[in-house]
């Protein structure tokens, strides 16, 4: 089986020798196949990853005449190197002369087809399929088919896996007689002794029914179908659900009811919880395909039995459909099954003893007040949402506060804000900072619902201490939290609520608090305009320039480069430029480097506004970058490293300060502190909160 | 089922501690947090109130002549099922048909003559109602079985003793197969065989036996035991990467192996080269990697002409990124080489030994003290001797590389052994290599600056040829439109 591929680079075959001298077009091949034998899977890969450039320096006939053959008679070899053949020949049909020979490369898929490795087989049977497109109805019946009813017959497990994907895209195209053969092979695939061979045949059930004639379908898909939803392996069993929407979709409602209904229903209530689970699953499918009376009938009381399934899996299966079934129903009558059959098994469902039911209903619970209208919303959806915002897992909660819209458009928020409110405080104070997280981020949604009042009594406060939470994310999504609530409420609110107390943080003795500031301002300023960043916020940060942590001074930098558009020029001569250019003077590598970049784009800004700026203090982005890496250096490091510690220092400056939390400490940008950029050191640090220390000096 | 009991006081302050921090709960913590659970058979649904159950007679009570009767009614009395997941309900009765089982066990061990024809049925249709059902869903879906504690059956006290009655059963002197086939047929082996997969250590130890002693008793099963266990190997490859019995039906297929006659037949040499060597693939190898080790060597050691593709195999199969695994595969390997016959050696070692090389020079240094351990092994050390002639080049470049360059001394002392040994068995090609070895690096930094020269030449072919179609396409569309023209 294996390794023929590794071992065979002859002397003399080098490439050197193939691709010597004279004729340009004689070494492609030579070197695929000195390629193809190399020991090294990742340059067999390689080659076969340009197969096509190969094919087209050979042109069609040596594709078709050389190639091909080679392909098919020579490999075997890594999966992975078949798989990129495998996925190569779908689209080769252009390079061996068009649809005329796409015949040509059955050979080799064929027996890609028939590997162990599923992705391998997969892959080629997609290929195939693909190519089967681009056969004239003639070759199709000459070449497809038969390569269709070899892999059917053939006899390991494998080829008759393949096969099953094959039919549905032969069949259509074929004439009678070959068609009932097709059907044949089907036929007994559906019933073969290996059940690998029953499932792929029963996942392929639906496709092929659906591309046969409707006297076919009742003849022989149904009784295949009843087989096979009644096999002794509950994986083919719950394949068999899938098809189920696809036949149902073909039938007439007398020949569903007779036909599939008992099948569907013994599914529903089948033994497997994995079958139950797929019934569940594909409710909505179903409900489509068998239409509403059907679905009135027999989906309702089976849907019942779902959401009070003795598996839980089942229950939050079925309790995610409850919203769309529901939205499916005919209007007419809607309310009425609702009411009576649907939500007293959805009340019980609210404080069912497993979190992921309940949190699956959550999610779509809301929705049903669009549907049951404004009186029973309040009368009988509003205390189950009133109960969810209680429940002990913060995921049931998260799920109806992030869907509040849906019931804002029927009864207001209002209703909601009593129960909403603890609610928001107790995940805004969540232990995992993922929810934190999540709920930080419908502070927007819930700001705009609830109005400016409300929110300023009650959320701001949450809001403005998510700013110092120990977490970076946290601060990082409550800054961003802060700009949409300005472009929400506008800039006077934010001029008299947000900036006051964003810049007071400018003195905490925290510097990861004093960053803060820099970062609200980033992100503020354009939405505040330019008179609230130039009158308030630059001052502060010009001040700061002085700080003595140096993370604080080159973010200083980095924020001057990012307001810089936002001021109007005089600030930018006569304030800006200045502090800039001193910092450009700072003893830290790295302020100095973020000064020079922000310099030389705030330069370009005033030289776009036609003003004079004197040659010597405008140092271009890339001299900036040689002064840099021109500084002397210490044993053992090298320009490339420094590029890279500082390129790595950046960007995991956020993971890095979630983790230096010790107020007053003066972290220093030491060797120490370049050390941290892997993320999992970052991760030991998360843990070691407060005992971080960078005290050492570079020198 | 949700696990959220709340833990003891001090733990879950430590948590809470941990978790102000940084909201990352290491496993370690989350598992100490969570209790033991158990897990309910998927099988019993809440079908109303059971009937009660009401005690019967001691068997050792009953006069000869009832007690076949009373043992038939006994039987039928432990087909009904009771629902562990409450740990209230029903106590009276799961206090009955507990002591009730205690009995059968009792009984059908102790006294002969017992199991009688027309008992089959309904010891078999008893041992169905209670250990056939559908295995619940994982309550962990990423469960680690190296990691994690695995979830216990609740209904244990019960079906423990199902178990036992069934071996009891099985192994009773009076037990005839020609009768119980009658029963236990396939349908029954192919439940049984589901069962594997339960998470239950203890339910699967048991099941292990039970198969292993239905192979042995019915001929007529064995073949189809065979198949099926093949089929749940493949979807276990191919198709899930989940199946919590795998280590248990490699046990029982060890002594099968080890039972076969030979010549081999050509299904078995297929199960070891389709099934067994690509399970080498699997995620969770080490899991089973013993067990699937054994059988292979079982295998070589019924018939050494499947060394050359086995270890072809393997070798196809080798460990790229998991070091683990890779240590693994080199105790099979050596574990086979214990076995190997020298004519057989002679055609792989070149293929091996290229990976062994491979392996030696890793950087991962378990990885290369395994392979070098090769070398404190006598049988394999002779055979390297024999043909040290063909080893030696091959190994030649990793080691002299690795005596230079390896961060571990360790790894780095072992190689100075290892080349001393190697140049003990032929010192004039150890002197050749090292002489040219300067020469052939150089040959290759060549080789490869060619093989990119050739590639490159190669896309201009081809952006050539691209412009010529376009052209010829843009000449044919001119000419075409012109044709339109007149």
């Amino acid at each position: 089986m294996a390794g023929a591929a590794g071992p065979g680079t002859g002397p003399g075959t080098g490439p050197g020798a193939a691709g010597g001298d004279g004729d340009d077009s004689l070494y492609p091949i030579a070197v695929l196949i000195d390629e193809l034998r190399n020991e090294d899977v990742q340059l067999r890969l390689n080659s076969i990853k340009k197969l096509s450039t190969i094919a087209l320096a050979l042109g069609v006939e040596r594709t078709r005449t050389e190639l091909l053959p080679f392909l098919t008679d020579t490999i075997y070899d890594e999966d992975e190197v078949l798989l990129a053949l495998a996925e190569q020949l779908g689209n080769f049909t252009g390079l061996v002369g068009g649809p005329d020979f796409a015949h040509c490369l059955l050979p080799p898929l064929e027996s890609l087809a028939t590997v162990e490795e599923t992705v391998v087989r997969d892959k080629a049977v997609e290929s195939l399929r693909q190519i089967s497109q681009e056969h004239t109805s003639v070759a199709l019946e000459a070449h497809f088919v038969p390569l269709v009813k070899r892999l059917a017959s053939g006899d390991w497990f494998t080829s008759r896996t393949s096969a099953c994907g094959l039919f549905s895209v032969c069949y259509p195209r074929a004439s009678n007689a070959v068609k009932a053969e097709i059907r044949q092979h089907f036929r007994s695939l559906c019933s073969d002794d290996t059940p690998m061979v029953r499932r792929a045949a029963a996942s392929k059930l639906g496709e092929f029914a659906k591309v046969l004639e409707l006297d076919s379908v009742k003849s022989e898909i149904v009784p295949l179908f009843t087989n096979l939803a009644s096999d002794e392996q509950d994986s083919v069993r719950l394949l068999a659900v899938e098809a189920c929407v696809s036949i149902a979709q073909l039938l007439s409602q007398e020949d569903l009811e007779a036909l599939v209904m008992p099948i569907l229903r013994q599914a529903a209530e089948d033994k497997s919880w994995r079958v139950r689970y797929m019934v569940a699953d594909k409710f909505s499918e179903l409900q489509k395909a068998v239409g509403p009376k059907i679905t009135q009938n027999d989906l309702i009381p089976a849907f019942q039995n779902l959401l009070k399934d003795c598996e839980a899996e089942v229950r939050a299966a079925a309790a995610h459909k409850v919203k769309e079934l529901c939205e499916n129903l005919p209007i007419e009558g809607r309310e009425t099954i609702i009411m009576n059959q649907i939500l007293p098994y959805i009340k019980e469902l609210v404080s069912d003893t497993n979190q992921h039911v309940k949190s699956a209903l959550a999610s779509v619970i809301m929705g049903l007040s669009t549907i049951l209208g404004k009186e029973n919303t309040i009368e009988h959806l509003l205390p189950l949402f009133l109960a969810q915002l209680k429940d002990e897992c913060p995921e049931v909660r998260l799920n109806i506060i992030s869907n509040l819209d849906c019931v804002n458009e029927v009864i207001g928020i209002r209703q909601l804000s009593q129960s909403l409110l603890p609610a928001i405080v107790e995940l805004a104070e969540d232990a995992k900072w993922r929810v934190r997280l999540a709920i930080i981020e419908y502070m927007p949604l819930l700001a705009g619902q609830l109005g400016v009042e409300f929110f300023d009594e009650k959320l701001n406060s949450l809001c403005m201490a998510w700013l110092v939470d120990h977490v970076y994310a946290i601060r990082e999504a409550a800054t961003n939290n802060l700009m949409k609530l300005v472009q929400k409420f506008g800039t006077e609110w934010a001029q008299n609520t947000i900036v006051p107390k964003v810049l007071v943080m400018a003195n905490d003795p925290n510097y990861l608090h004093r960053m803060t500031t820099l970062f609200c301002i980033n992100a503020l300023s354009e939405a505040c305009g330019q008179e609230i960043t130039t009158k308030q916020m630059l001052p502060i940060v010009l001040k700061m320039a002085g700080d003595q942590v140096a993370n604080v001074r080159f973010n200083v930098a980095k924020s001057l480069q990012k307001i810089g558009p936002i001021l109007d020029t005089d600030a930018l001569q006569e304030e800006v430029k200045p502090v800039l250019q001193k910092l450009g003077q700072d003893e830290d590598m790295d302020v100095k480097y973020f000064a020079q970049e922000a310099m030389s784009v705030v330069a370009q800004r005033l030289r776009k506004l036609d003003l004079p700026v004197k040659d010597s203090d405008e140092p271009s982005a890339p001299g900036a970058d040689k002064n840099h890496f021109l500084r002397p250096r210490g044993p053992g490091e090298d320009a490339g490293k420094v590029s890279r510690d500082r390129a790595a220092r950046v960007a995991s400056e956020a993971a890095v300060e979630a983790a230096q939390l010790g107020v007053g400490t003066q972290p220093r940008s030491g060797p120490a502190y370049q050390l941290c950029v892997n993320p999992r050191e970052t991760l030991a640090h998360l843990e070691i909160v407060g005992l971080v220390h960078f005290s050492q000096s570079r020198d | 089922m949700s696990s959220s009991s709340p833990p003891a006081g001090a733990a879950s302050a430590a948590i809470s501690a941990a978790e102000k921090v940084d909201g990352f709960t290491r496993k370690s913590v989350r598992k100490a947090q969570r209790q033991k659970r158990s897990q309910g058979s998927s099988q019993f649904r809440s079908q109303g109130s059971q009937p009660e159950l009401h005690p019967l007679p001691q068997l050792k009570d009953a006069t000869s002549n009832e007690q076949q009767e009373l043992f038939c009614q006994k039987l039928q009395q432990c087909c009904i099922l009771f629902d562990f997941m409450d740990s209230v309900s029903d106590l009276k009765s799961k206090e009955i048909k507990r002591a009730t089982l205690n009995e059968l066990v009792e009984y059908v061990s102790t006294n002969r003559g017992v199991i009688v024809e027309s008992a089959y049925s309904d010891i078999v249709k008893m041992i169905s109602a209670n250990i056939f059902r559908t295995l619940p869903p994982s309550d962990n879906p990423d469960f680690d079985p190296e990691e994690d504690e695995p979830t216990l059956e609740a209904s244990w006290p019960h079906i423990q003793l199902v178990y036992e009655f069934f071996l009891r059963f099985l192994e009773s002197p009076d037990f005839q197969p020609s009768i119980a086939k009658r029963y236990i047929d396939q349908k029954f082996v192919q439940q049984l065989l589901e069962l594997f997969d339960s998470e239950d250590p203890r339910e699967r130890d048991f099941l292990k036996t039970v198969l292993h002693r239905i192979y042995g008793k019915f001929l007529g099963l064995r073949a189809f035991i065979r198949k099926q266990i093949n089929n749940i190997f493949l979807r276990f490859i191919y198709e899930t990467e989940h199946f919590n019995g795998v280590a248990e039906l490699l046990e029982i297929l060890g002594s099968i192996i080890n039972g076969f006659a030979l010549p081999l037949k050509a299904e078995h040499k297929q199960f070891l080269m389709k099934v067994l060597i690509p399970m080498h693939t699997a995620k969770g190898l080490a899991l089973f990697h013993a067990q699937l080790a054994y059988c292979v060597v079982q295998f070589l050691e019924k018939d050494t002409t499947l060394t050359e593709p086995v270890i072809r195999g393997l070798l196809k199969f080798w460990p790229k990124t998991c070091s683990q695994k890779e240590v693994m595969f080199l105790g099979e390997i050596e574990e086979i080489l214990d076995v190997i016959e020298p004519t057989q050696f002679k055609k792989i070692e070149e293929p091996l030994f290229k990976q062994i090389s491979k392996c030696v020079s890793s950087s991962h240094f378990q990885v290369a003290e395994r392979a070098l351990y090769f070398w404190n092994n006598e049988y394999i050390l002779s055979l390297i001797e024999e043909n040290i002639d063909k080893i030696l080049p091959i190994m030649f470049g990793s080691l002299y590389k690795i005596s230079k360059e390896h961060w571990n001394p360790t790894i780095v002392a072992l190689v100075y052994n290892v080349l001393k040994t190697l140049m003990e068995m032929n010192g004039k090609l150890f002197d050749d290599l090292t002489s040219s070895y300067k020469a052939e690096r150089q040959r290759e930094k060549k080789k490869e600056l060619e093989r990119e020269e050739l590639w490159k030449k190669l896309e201009e072919l081809k952006l050539k040829k691209a412009l010529e179609k376009q052209n010829s396409a843009y000449n044919m569309h001119s000419i075409l439109s012109n044709t339109n023209d007149e």
